[in-house]
């Protein structure tokens, strides 16, 4: 929940148009701007996470310090293509077109 | 007590920031403010004070790394003039927007080109619509005297704004005058500790400052920032009075110089009214109802209190030290004119330009504007839109 409700008033502002939290980026969604994403192949993946630390918002998703069968976030990932421009094994392609499943960050069941 | 000593312009504005030991200093040199921090970087060499000194690239990387100390909790201060100011621009908006109490000097200079290093308010007049409150000083004491009280008015709870506080470049800059040098102790006991207002080195209550603010709540937040400005205009008189009541020298958002039953009242701002003083006086003694309204604080704009004290006035002059390029007239003659209208004075106000580049402004100029009211008071109107104070025409 954001910090401000969206009929906000003025001197509802907090003081420099601070917002008193950390993290709120995740409520902001940027899904909407793409037109290509991304496909990893995880065989060829050797788990870097290149691509989660250089990723400019937060749509690589990680848990055990795997990307491995998890996929992107369609509500944060641009198509900005750096994750496949970074990747030391060449294993993200950008596929054309915005729409992807997102599978969420839990890893699909073997 | 403080103790009377010569100093120049300069070497007052770095002594007040000796004494105030600020936490960070983050500057880039310019003439005429460039002794300035070359002063207080050797007050830094010599362990006189505990500040962080930042040499940066730039005057843009001055202020932003002043924007960033200030955001971190610091109490931080820097200086400079013109161009430099410039190269500030975007930053200026952004410390003034996140409500943090930078200090700047602003040694007045000319902006180029052609280049030129000598006085005139063109940089501080260009900077009005920043968020940044403004405070233009006579002489030297008082350059020394509003750094000092810019510390306590930008830092007021209520009020958390920047604040510039200007002096006239060469004219008081390279200048030496006797004036009072209040004791260390003195001065940090009147400025008070900083205490930071949410900190972004407060690790237990993370924040984020600056966001990507579009549409949906910029607007919101303008508004909420302007709420800021009358608050500011109170905390200039009650800071300004507390200044009086500790160190005997008070001071106000204007000074009104035999205004009382002043006929012929002229306006100006920095060292000029110096001058003004001193031909207003004597024409005083030759029977002339002459009068200065001196303006300290330039923003915020005590509108309403010089519409109060123009009152009265049956002609008015507003000398600018600066022009404003495509509009009809220099810009304090336009606040000016504003304030009157919206208050309801009728009075007929000729404006002066005056002094761009550092060209002199003679006594007899000054003379010359009183002459020229004389007449706009009984014709009721005045003379031409915009004249020239020491122009070659």
């Amino acid at each position: 929940m954001s910090h401000y409700p969206p009929d906000a008033k003025w001197h509802e502002m907090e003081r420099g148009g601070i917002i008193p939290q950390a993290g709120n980026a995740e409520e902001y969604h940027v899904g909407g701007w793409r037109n290509e994403h991304p496909v990893r192949d995880d065989e060829s993946c050797i788990d870097c996470l290149f691509c989660w630390v250089y990723c400019p918002d937060n749509a690589v998703y990680v848990k055990d310090e795997s990307v491995k069968g998890l996929g992107f976030s369609a509500e944060h990932c641009k198509g900005c293509g750096i994750c496949a421009q970074v990747c030391p094994k060449d294993c993200i392609t950008m596929v054309p077109g915005g729409d992807f499943e997102d599978a969420g960050d839990e890893p699909e069941e073997a | 007590m403080g103790k009377e000593i010569a100093l120049e312009g300069n070497e007052a504005v770095a002594e007040a920031m000796r004494q105030i030991n600020p936490d960070v200093v983050a500057a880039y040199p310019i003439t005429p403010s460039t002794e300035i921090v070359q002063a207080f970087a050797q007050f830094v060499a010599d362990g006189k004070v505990d500040t962080n000194f930042v040499a940066v690239e730039s005057e843009h990387s001055a202020m932003s790394a002043c924007l960033a100390a200030a955001v971190a909790g610091g109490r931080v201060m820097n200086a400079t003039s013109a161009n430099g100011l410039a190269l500030m621009w975007e930053i200026l908006y952004i410390v003034s927007s996140l409500r943090q109490p930078v200090i700047l000097t602003l040694v007045n200079r000319a902006l180029s080109g052609n280049i030129n290093i000598h006085c005139d308010h063109s940089d501080g007049m260009g900077a009005r619509d920043t968020g940044w409150v403004q405070l233009y000083a006579e002489d030297v004491q008082e350059a020394y005297d509003n750094l000092i009280q810019a510390v306590a008015i930008g830092e007021r709870e209520e009020v958390r704004l920047p604040v510039m506080s200007c002096l006239d470049g060469f004219l008081l800059s390279h200048s030496y005058e006797l004036l009072e040098v209040e004791t260390d102790e003195a001065v940090r006991e009147w400025v008070r500790p900083y205490q930071a207002i949410n900190p972004m080195l407060d690790i237990d209550n993370p924040q984020t400052f600056g966001p990507l603010d579009l549409y949906d709540y910029y607007f919101e937040h303008k508004r909420s920032q302007m709420e800021a400005y009358p608050p500011a205009k109170e905390a200039i008189v009650a800071e300004g009075k507390r200044f009086g009541e500790v160190f005997g020298r008070e001071y106000g958002l204007l000074e009104e110089f035999m205004t009382d039953d002043a006929d012929l009242i002229v306006i100006a701002m920095g060292s000029t009214c110096g001058t003004l003083r001193d031909v207003v006086a004597g024409l005083r003694e030759q029977g002339v109802k002459a009068g200065m309204l001196k303006l300290r604080a330039f923003r915020p704009f005590p509108a309403e209190e010089i519409a109060g004290a123009l009152a009265g006035a049956s002609a008015i002059a507003v000398l600018d030290r600066a022009a404003s390029f495509g509009a009809h007239a220099g810009p304090l003659y336009h606040e000016v004119t504003s304030a009157l209208y919206t208050f309801g004075e009728q009075i007929p106000t000729n404006n002066y330009i005056y002094g761009l580049g550092g060209r002199e402004i003679l006594p007899e100029d000054l003379q010359s504007v009183f002459t020229d009211l004389t007449q706009v008071a009984e014709d009721g109107q005045p003379v031409e839109p915009v004249g020239f104070l020491g122009l070659r025409e």
